[in-house]
């Protein structure tokens, strides 16, 4: 992980935009997610400069961020890669093929199950049930939902996503 | 088919879900009905005679729900729990996205009932793009009046804010729902005191499913006594969306009318089987619902009948599984659901989901023991009605039912150190020791955020 990066807290921006929203709660704390995502949007993760700057802006210590940024299966305290690929494996894809799904993508990649390639271009993870079980199997990357895959469909899409021009922030 | 209420206008051509369209479908007339002639306790009574019931799981009639709230309260607060996680359902995501306004309606009748001045949606954290859809919405109703400080000039406020999680199974439990809002861990409170005393930031608080929801414009405009006639009254009445997934022709939601039975569900509405293979075993209700064999395909589909059968309609995620699939396998796969998703707070349940992935997973490869059985049939039972939520009673449901109605292929696997089944599988992590999780290198999560 890179020096400059680790260091990289909420940018002036985000910090307003978390002020504004914590003020129409009736309680500060509960934009608390809110804000971990804006770190996460900002930097790729939850780097501590980050975190520190969240319960800066709503009075809470380092350590009840901590807490909550813990907790959370889509808060990432290590860098992910540019897609973050999550293949649902819960039993209604894993009824409709996610296993073979997971290997394809694992050799594909040439990753397993919760790495990052070397080019960090890609993270391979399995996530439990998207709600999304009638276009099984499905994987989402980044946001978005990919359903009723199949092997040539994960291949076309790893091959676009592979010549796609980096979209990482700085 | 019976008339659909909640997918009414799924399939009217065109139909974008926008305010102009809801409205041309007669949206936002129950609101408007409901400022201009009944007074909140009314309401309340409307929807306690329609005899609606809980579209989340529990099935709690709605407005006895509503009516726990104390006389003497001051603020009050309404959530429409939209962090749908239960394997097998995906309902509401659909209903949030084909028709949101619906949504939103049932929100502000909900608000107006209870005395509500503020409303939450907690949104499911991976639902990015219906997060965008019941924004706009949300948007869309502020500029039309029907949201924010008087109501169509009827002197109601309600303020809507729009909530997303991000990432915890628990956060549906309703409880837990309520201490993600307030910026807190996912961690179900110990109830009494239930959210209808002491809900978000302590105050008397309702949270509702959002198919819950979505019926009460209809409940309003139409009358209880349409509402109550339909479906299998007098306890189950109304329509329910139901989700199919697994190994059938058509799998889907289907709204139909409480009371038909599984096998109209499974054979004439999602197309049976698909790949000409018999069935051999169905969760009714979701995941934490107790699994169901053919034997059972003509139970009716209504909340009592579920129940007296041995299992729960739950969420309404109905998974259909073939003759070809292991069900240690099955069992196997929802336990480390169970085993991830736990929260931590009770012991029974984190170590007790942890333990019973590891003993299924050891059973699934060959390398089960004789009294693995027993023995996980005690542990069961030293989980179910031990923990502060609801998860506890979940996760034992799998193995409890799979244990019931398949004995004979659990000791196979055991007897023959191997798959019965011929699954060539892979697991996540190979089992260690006897499977305690107190084992070295023990999977256990809530430390091992390290990976994230």
């Amino acid at each position: 992980m890179n020096e400059t990066q680790s260091k990289k807290g909420l940018s002036a921006t985000a910090r307003r935009e978390l002020q504004e929203l914590a003020a129409r709660y009736p309680v500060k704390r509960t934009a608390l997610l809110h804000g971990l995502r804006l770190v996460q949007e900002e930097a790729g993760y939850l780097t501590e400069a980050g975190m520190r700057d969240v319960a800066d802006v709503l009075e809470l210590t380092p350590h009840e961020v901590y807490d909550v940024a813990t907790f959370y299966t889509m808060l990432h305290l290590r860098p992910k890669g540019e897609y973050l690929l999550q293949v649902c494996r819960t039993l209604p894809c894993a009824l409709c093929g996610a296993e073979s799904l997971l290997a394809h993508l694992e050799e594909r990649l040439g990753i397993r199950d919760g790495e990052t390639t070397p080019d960090g271009k890609f993270t391979l993870m399995t996530v439990e049930c998207l709600a999304a079980c009638d276009k099984a199997p499905v994987m989402q990357v980044n946001d978005d939902y990919y359903e009723s895959l199949t092997l040539e469909r994960v291949d076309q899409l790893i091959e676009q996503w592979r010549r796609a021009p980096s979209k990482r922030h700085g | 088919m019976a008339e659909a209420i909640i997918f009414r206008n799924r399939d009217i051509p065109g139909y974008t879900g926008s305010l102009a369209d809801y409205e041309r479908q007669q949206g936002y007339q129950a609101l408007r009905l409901m400022l201009d002639k009944y007074p909140p306790p009314e309401v309340i009574e409307l929807v306690k005679r329609s005899g609606l019931r809980g579209r989340g799981g529990a099935g709690f009639p709605t407005g006895m729900k509503w009516s726990f709230l104390p006389k003497d309260r001051t603020v009050t607060y309404l959530c429409c729990n939209a962090d749908e996680s239960e394997p097998g359902t995906f309902k509401d995501r659909e209903i949030m996205t084909v028709d949101p306004h619906q949504m939103i309606e049932g929100i502000i009748i909900a608000s107006y009932a209870i005395g509500a001045r503020a409303a939450f949606i907690y949104m499911r954290g991976e639902f990015a793009k219906e997060a965008a859809i019941v924004e706009r919405a949300i948007r869309e109703a502020d500029g039309a009046g029907y949201l924010g400080r008087n109501i169509l000039g009827k002197g109601f406020d309600l303020e809507l804010h729009q909530y997303r999680g991000a990432g915890a199974y628990i956060c549906g439990e309703e409880t837990a729902l309520l201490e993600s809002i307030e910026g807190k861990r996912g961690y179900p409170r110990s109830k009494p005191p239930f959210p209808a005393v002491y809900g978000l930031y302590g105050k008397p608080t309702v949270v509702n499913n959002v198919e819950t929801l979505a019926n009460l414009p209809h409940i309003l405009r139409r009358g209880p006594e349409w509402y109550a006639a339909i479906g299998s009254p007098p306890k189950s009445p109304g329509t329910r969306v139901f989700s199919v997934s697994g190994h059938v022709k058509r799998p889907g939601n289907y709204e139909v009318p409480m009371g038909i039975t599984f096998r109209e569900l499974i054979f004439d509405l999602a197309g049976g089987m698909k790949n000409g293979r018999p069935m051999k075993a169905f969760i009714p209700g979701g995941a934490s619902a107790a699994f169901f064999t053919p034997a059972h395909l003509d139970i009716k589909m209504d909340f009592d009948e579920v129940a007296k059968a041995g299992s729960m309609l739950g969420s309404g995620g109905v998974t259909v599984m073939d003759d070809s699939v292991c069900m240690v396998w099955a069992a196997a796969n929802l336990l480390h659901f169970f085993h991830h998703e736990s929260c931590g707070k009770c012991t029974p349940c984190r170590e007790g989901s942890t333990w019973l992935w590891r003993m299924l997973q050891r059973i699934d490869r060959g390398q089960g023991r004789k009294a693995d059985l027993d023995l996980m049939t005690t542990l069961c039972g030293n989980i179910g009605g031990r923990t502060v939520c609801a998860f506890g009673d979940a996760e034992i449901a799998p193995v409890l039912s799979t244990l019931q109605h398949f004995r004979a292929e659990y000791e196979a696997h055991i007897d023959r150190h191997e798959c019965v089944m011929g699954h060539a599988r892979r697991g996540t992590a190979p089992p260690e020791g006897d499977g305690r999780p107190s084992d070295a290198g023990a999977p256990i999560r809530f430390v091992g955020h390290e990976t994230r």
